[in-house]
């Protein structure tokens, strides 16, 4: 029987040939990511177990991305408490404001993500990597610490679930539908402990970007990671990125899923998730009337160039309804600079959208459009739990950038085709 | 250990935003959190939690943000275990991690009421409604988490095996 890309990965970061399903290993990890929530209980931690340096500044990397520029006292405190370990240990990668953004967007577009790498991030979104070809997954700070002194952390080896999509999208159909459509299918603990691995056709034909958000949402369906094996967009993207060599895997055509779940693409509407879960899922045409107070394009799950194209391409010509606010954030400076140099900024400012710098920002109700009670907000960020982004009666409903940017316009939930 | 409190009982797929609201992410001090614990779902929970008192929850308790906070919020509220139908890999791991212990049994989940009195062996993984009389057996842990355990949570752990090399 043959092996997953998530099992040869795995494997080959234990020093094993073949690993199942349940088998618990201990690995070599390519990168130990924290972020300013979650650094200073890891480097708390990491100092309770004696050793003095961590153990490759190379592979340590930090991201002030939640709270920065620094929300208030209390989180300015926690961003420098992590800018002085970093400082102290002299850590390779570590991006403070005006020189990152939002981690997940980051690490890739600084070549610190290769296929066939295996990556732990104390963040829940640090799945999003496996669009790379990588095994990553999301940890607390304390397994963190650990990793971040030894560079090594126990696994257990996922069962695997395959996701295959076949067919061309429809027109404002992209990979947040595709993966939207997966977490209504499967539900938010659909894919608990396992891998959800994506192909097919269409997963083949995607965009790097698009590709990105949809492994970025492999957490809420409480995978352990989302995975795709690379296309040949994903390996020109790594190879104009980084010259560090790497090792491409990709799943044996007997290797063994726990289940296969399959789609046509073709017929898959842009997709909304209703509150208070991003399983919840309505197709546009049959969301109704839903008025809104605040839209927010920008987010680990669709803050990149592509998604700002898709925005700017919806909102030419067009404002925001009078009773809408609407907020940009390029997730991170890079993605900021091509927007701006592309004249994208132009079209936002035209259609009174506050353009924001690189945050995680509202997406976890931190700050920078934070909702009041009884407030609605589209948003293409990736949850809408109750008070996700600020009072516990206000809503968050998760969509594409095409139908953010027209429900900014219309002042209601709806397409870029009602416009 | 055997702890014994009343158990406050919850639905499905409580996230980790329920736990505590990532505005207060700006602390790590677990009293300090755990005032604001469940604040969004449940705004008299901490009015009303004693110590050793026990969460009840069914599928998924604990998924979302990978946020150590949680667990961190739960015991500094003074809640002494968790009891779940299932719960989600990154809060388990966590709460281990920060020595909230988490029971998972479906039958007591179904057989416990808000309120009930509730006892507890986080050893034996043996669960009694003191309430109805009725009792459970939770999964035991898997090996190497006992491991873990034993060994008095991952940091002690690495620790122990530093000083073994």
């Amino acid at each position: 029987m043959g092996q997953t890309i998530t099992e040869k990965i795995l494997a080959a970061h234990a020093g094993q040939q073949i690993v199942r399903p349940n088998d618990l290993l201990e690995i070599d990890v390519d990168i130990v990511l924290s972020n300013d929530v979650t650094a200073p209980i890891a480097i708390t931690e990491f100092r309770k177990v004696g050793v003095k340096n961590v153990f490759d500044k190379d592979k340590v990397v930090m991201v002030a991305d939640h709270y920065v520029p620094g929300k208030d006292v209390k989180s300015a405190e926690q961003a420098k408490f992590m800018r002085e370990f970093a400082e102290a240990q002299e850590l390779t990668n570590y991006f403070d404001v005006g020189c990152g953004g939002v981690e997940h967007a980051l690490l890739p577009e600084q070549g610190l993500v290769k296929p066939g790498d295996a990556i732990i991030g104390a963040d829940s979104h640090t799945c999003t990597y496996g669009a790379l070809g990588a095994f990553a997954t999301g940890m607390g700070s304390t397994d963190i610490a650990a990793a971040m002194a030894t560079g090594k952390i126990w696994v257990k080896i996922p069962a695997s679930l395959k996701f295959v999509y076949k067919g061309q999208p429809g027109r404002w159909v992209y990979g947040k539908d595709l993966m939207l459509a997966a977490i209504g299918r499967v539900g938010v603990d659909g894919a608990l402990y396992k891998a959800m691995e994506f192909t097919g056709d269409t997963i083949d034909q995607l965009s790097v970007d698009q590709r990105l958000s949809m492994t970025n949402m492999a957490i809420e369906a409480g995978a352990k990671n989302g995975i795709m094996a690379p296309n040949q967009a994903t390996l020109d993207y790594v190879r104009s990125r980084t010259d560090a060599p790497f090792t491409v895997y990709a799943s044996d055509s007997d290797a063994a899923y726990e289940e296969v779940f399959e789609f046509d693409a073709a017929q898959i509407e842009p997709l909304v998730a209703f509150p208070h879960l991003p399983s919840n899922i309505r197709p546009i045409s049959q969301v109704g009337t839903v008025p809104i107070n605040q839209v927010v394009i920008g987010s680990c799950t669709n803050g990149r160039l592509e998604d700002m194209r898709i925005a700017a391409e919806v909102l030419s010509g067009h404002q925001a309804a009078k009773n809408v606010r609407l907020i940009v954030i390029p997730a991170t400076q890079e993605v900021y600079r091509a927007a701006m140099r592309e004249g994208l900024f132009d079209i936002f400012l035209d259609a009174n959208a506050a353009v924001s710098t690189p945050t995680c920002g509202p997406c976890l109700g931190g700050h920078m459009g934070v909702l009041a009670a009884g407030e609605r907000a589209v948003a293409t960020t990736n949850r809408n739990f109750i008070g996700r982004m600020g009072h516990k009666e206000s809503e968050v409903y998760l969509t594409n950038p095409a139908v953010a940017a027209a429900s900014a316009v219309l002042g209601r939930i709806g397409g870029p085709d009602e416009l | 250990m055997i702890y014994r409190g009343n158990a406050f009982k919850y639905g499905r797929d409580i996230n980790t935003d329920d736990i505590i609201a990532a505005k207060y992410l700006v602390s790590w001090d677990k009293t300090e959190l755990g005032r604001n614990c469940m604040e969004t779902i449940d705004a008299d929970f901490v009015k009303n939690v004693k110590p050793g008192d026990i969460i009840v929850a069914a599928e998924n308790f604990g998924c979302g943000s990978s946020r150590e906070h949680a667990p961190m919020a739960i015991e500094g509220a003074g809640v002494s275990v968790v009891i779940a139908k299932s719960f989600a890999r990154i809060f388990y791991r966590n709460s281990l991690n920060t020595g909230l212990p988490l029971l998972e049994s479906a039958e007591a989940v179904d057989g416990i009421s808000a309120g009930d009195t509730i006892e507890v062996d986080t050893d034996s993984g043996a669960i009694t409604n003191v309430t109805t009389g009725k009792t459970w057996q939770a999964k035991p842990y898997p090996p190497f988490m006992q491991d873990l355990i034993k060994a008095g949570g991952l940091i002690n752990y690495i620790k122990t095996k530093r000083e073994g090399l």
